[in-house]
């Protein structure tokens, strides 16, 4: 029983972690990027972690810390780096995708690079 | 069962680590990097996940948390360096 929702856990996690990086490689810009890159990848390393949580706890009695701090870090820290990076991304220029239809921090942003210059 | 399904999912986040590695190499801006090496980081800590209930061993819980850390701190100095040339300023505004 222990196996089998440990298990469950595992393959939890492992669909988000490939489902993030398939993201990754699959999608047209760097804002549509930073969408599978902090919300499935995250999901995904939760539940992996919570599965390694439920087996010790289960098998050995004891319940880690570092395991619970762990998940905690990542959920913290996931969105502070998926809006630092998007936001570097938008002032040093990086072109939207060409299909996108509104650009609502048009003008109203401090930009240190002009939209266009491709070299970034 | 439970061997089986920790070695198939090492396999398939090894090919997620590899798919992130694509966009590292060929991505078409600097952000797009930054991104990528984020969900490197977060891929692997993942693997030590698998790694942790494959052998039964509690001694990777320590590796998992700072690795977890550097990268969170690896993105943050890409993003301010690509911001503002510079990581560590004495400029408060």
């Amino acid at each position: 029983m222990i196996e089998i929702i440990t298990s469950g856990m595992v393959l939890f996690g492992v669909f988000f972690v490939v489902a993030g990086s398939i993201g990754i490689v699959r999608l047209p810009d760097v804002y549509n990027r930073l969408h599978a890159a902090t919300k499935s990848a995250t999901l995904g390393v939760a539940g992996i972690v919570l599965a390694a949580l439920f087996f010790f706890g289960m098998t050995t009695g004891v319940f880690s810390g570092k395991k619970m701090l762990t998940i905690l870090f990542v959920f913290l820290t996931a969105p502070v780096t998926g809006q630092m990076i998007s936001r570097a991304a938008y002032q040093v220029g990086v072109k939207l995708w060409d299909k996108s239809v509104l650009d609502e921090l048009e003008g109203r942003y401090r930009q240190v690079r002009s939209k266009g210059d491709d070299d970034y | 069962m439970l061997d089986l399904v920790l070695d198939i999912s090492m396999v398939l986040v090894v090919i997620s680590i590899a798919l992130c590695f694509y966009r590292l190499m060929l991505g078409p801006s600097l952000p797009d990097r930054a991104v990528a090496l984020d969900t490197i980081g977060i891929n692997v800590v993942a693997m030590i996940g698998l790694i942790t209930i494959k052998t039964a061993s509690d001694f990777y819980i320590d590796a998992m948390l700072v690795i977890a850390i550097l990268a969170f701190l690896g993105t943050v100095a890409i993003s301010k360096f690509l911001v503002k040339g510079e990581i560590i300023d004495r400029d408060n505004n």
